[in-house]
């Protein structure tokens, strides 16, 4: 595999304070870069937006595993109890409807946590054992107190001397490439 | 919340104390929280503790054996008392857990920073607590290897559950309930395995911690779409928590039975419920904050703020039990009459009035602050809570069941040495979890703590 040593995944920056990340995130859009990321130990606010992310699709999936386990939690109560299994208690009708809404209502909530939480793992690429930006030593801070910034190769813009020297204009400190093996 | 803006008891305004000591740095919250887990060797204290729910824990064991070759015959239920302390301590427990899900989900909606300190212990008490209250309805069945029965599933005997019976929402009510606490408690913890695996020393914890972790790098892209989902969690476990301690309550009053039989039942169960919750909170937050030296992190403000809830909810109880009785004299039914008389003067009476001692007079001090910063009172007050709300569950299930409404069918009830067999070796599972979880997962949220300090020192700025 090491023959290959020529492959970069990209460079990366890294950065003392979230409002450091916040303005070279910024910088470096305004340059032109759109393959990139960055990385913090904790959700910064203003960065999604400085990385010009979109709304996330995980609202929308939730919505999807609610109607998904209420509506099929209704139904099959209502199969079960009217055509599979008819069962006359106490004269009451067989569609009894407000005696199924406690567990329709409980299916609508696990259906809207599991889809949202594995919806957003999911859309993460997560579990994902490796990732070129571990192969950087410093990267270990990057769950501790340091802030990274990283311009993938696969950016157009992307030429690596020219990109390094990019984010060290950005008062990036331990500034290297990250290899993509 | 404008309890900043409030004035207090004293003539001057009072400065509340912090969420979290002065002078903490992103790297000195992960150090010291991390520490715990990583670097810390396990004290005298901790083998003591963990010693003692371990031993509690093999009592379990051998109740549940013995109740196996035995059968329910060993507890002091019979007819007409069916129910007895299995449910008793299913009540209990479910509702100690539901201290944790408001902690980590309402609060987390009503931005209440100080809720961040102790939200990771408050879920992982609830995931246990959820644990010991399983056991009891699982046992209870008589014949727990066929507690899948409860389940639909497509079974040859072409029979479904009855989706009309309490009993049957409450399969689906607990059984989600554990299912997004585990969800939500793990979700929180993704981040935090990521900087406990990128700071273990040894090879297994590296490997463990990194297997839990999922891989996570803490891009800002998989930021972006975690804390949707981890918004979205908490919107639902909301509903939910209000949800699962609503139907458990129905299991009562659903039925006929005097003194089950009311609508005041919902709500004051979950207000019940959040009030034991809490009480275990400062249970396991006291000793917590005092062996590990957190004080740094769990202040005076946190418990000065759960001594209020506490109060509050401890408040809406009480109305709970005065319109209990008020509406059973007002509707002059006779058997919601008597069951008053049978509370006030019947055998259980001694259970009642020491249930009214624990529950509404002795948290009325929680209305003095020296008392509210006082952690040994804190403490012990929790625990008078604690035993207040498990004897709420007794007077509700025994008084009702031993006199119902034909005096051929009274009864009484008095627990075997198997039933406090049982119940103790729950508080062993429950001591013997909190213990491991303490000294193999970060107790404080990290991640969280990261962001209150950045909070913190803007706010300085």
């Amino acid at each position: 595999m090491n023959e290959h040593r020529s492959h970069i995944y990209g460079v990366m920056g890294e950065f003392e304070t979230a409002k450091q990340l916040i303005r070279a995130t910024e910088k470096t859009r305004e340059a032109g870069y759109r393959r990139i990321d960055a990385y913090a130990p904790f959700p910064v606010e203003g960065l999604s937006e400085a990385l010009g992310l979109r709304r996330s699709w995980v609202p929308f999936v939730t919505l999807v595993g609610g109607l998904l386990g209420g509506l099929s939690g209704f139904a099959f109560q209502y199969w079960a109890n009217v055509y599979s299994y008819p069962m006359n208690i106490g004269g009451r009708p067989l569609n009894s409807w407000p005696a199924f809404i406690p567990v329709t209502f409980e299916l609508t909530i696990l259906g809207a946590s599991t889809f949202a939480v594995f919806g957003m793992l999911a859309m993460n690429k997560l579990p994902q054992p490796h990732h070129p930006v571990f192969n950087v030593p410093r990267f270990t801070h990057a769950s501790t107190d340091r802030f990274f910034l990283c311009i993938e190769a696969r950016d157009p813009k992307f030429h690596l001397a020219d990109t390094a020297r990019f984010l060290q204009g950005l008062q990036a400190h331990h500034v290297t490439e990250v290899s993509d093996d | 919340m404008s309890a900043e803006q409030r004035p207090r008891d004293s003539p001057q305004i009072r400065r509340l104390a912090p969420v979290i000591e002065p002078g903490h740095t992103y790297a000195s919250v992960t150090d010291k929280i991390s520490a715990i887990v990583l670097t810390r060797p396990a004290s005298l204290g901790w083998y003591a503790g963990f010693a003692i729910g371990f031993s509690l824990l093999g009592v379990l064991t051998i109740s549940l054996a013995w109740l196996i070759i035995k059968g329910v015959g060993i507890w002091g239920i019979n007819a007409p008392i069916g129910w007895g302390f299995a449910i008793v301590n299913f009540v209990w427990w479910i509702g100690i857990g539901h201290a944790g899900t408001l902690i980590s989900a309402i609060l987390f909606l009503l931005n209440q920073k100080w809720r961040t300190s102790i939200n990771r212990f408050a879920e992982a008490m609830t995931l246990f607590a959820v644990a010991c209250a399983g056991v009891f309805p699982l046992i209870h069945t008589g014949r727990p290897w066929m507690a899948f029965y409860m389940f639909p599933y497509p079974s040859t005997m072409g029979i479904w559950p009855q989706f009309r019976s309490p009993l049957i929402w409450d399969v689906f009510a607990v059984s989600t309930y554990g299912t997004v606490s585990l969800l939500f408690w793990y979700v929180g913890l993704i981040p935090d395995l990521a900087t406990l695996r990128d700071r273990a020393t040894s090879k297994p914890r590296q490997i463990i911690y990194g297997m839990l972790s999922m891989g996570w790098r803490g891009s800002a892209r998989h930021w972006h779409r975690y804390q949707s989902a981890y918004l979205l969690l908490a919107g639902l476990a909301t509903p939910l928590v209000l949800s699962v301690h609503s139907v458990i309550s129905f299991d009562f009053s659903v039925s006929i039975v005097p003194g089950w039989h009311t609508t005041i039942f919902p709500p004051y169960f979950v207000a019940g419920a959040i009030y034991s919750g809490f009480a275990m909170v400062l249970t396991i937050a006291i000793p917590l904050r005092k062996f590990y030296d957190l004080e740094e992190f769990i202040t005076m403000r946190h418990l000065e703020n759960m001594a209020q809830v506490m109060l509050a909810t401890g408040l809406i109880v009480a109305y709970g039990y005065f319109f209990e009785f008020f509406m059973a004299l007002y509707s002059n039914n006779k058997f919601d009459v008597f069951l008053v008389q049978q509370r006030l003067h019947g055998p259980y009476a001694p259970y009642y009035f020491a249930l009214i001692l624990c529950n509404i007079l002795t948290p009325q001090l929680l209305w003095f602050q020296k008392m509210r910063t006082n952690v040994a009172v804190l403490f012990v007050m929790s625990i008078v809570v604690n035993v207040g709300m498990w004897l709420e569950r007794f007077v509700i299930v025994v008084i009702s069941l031993t006199r119902d409404f034909v005096p051929s069918a009274w009864g009484r009830y008095s627990p075997t040495f198997w039933d406090w067999s049982t119940f103790l070796g729950t508080i062993g599972l429950f001591i013997t979890l909190i213990f491991l979880f303490v000294r193999v997962l970060p107790a404080i949220s990290i991640a969280e703590m990261r962001e209150l300090v950045t909070h913190t020192s803007e706010e300085h700025e």
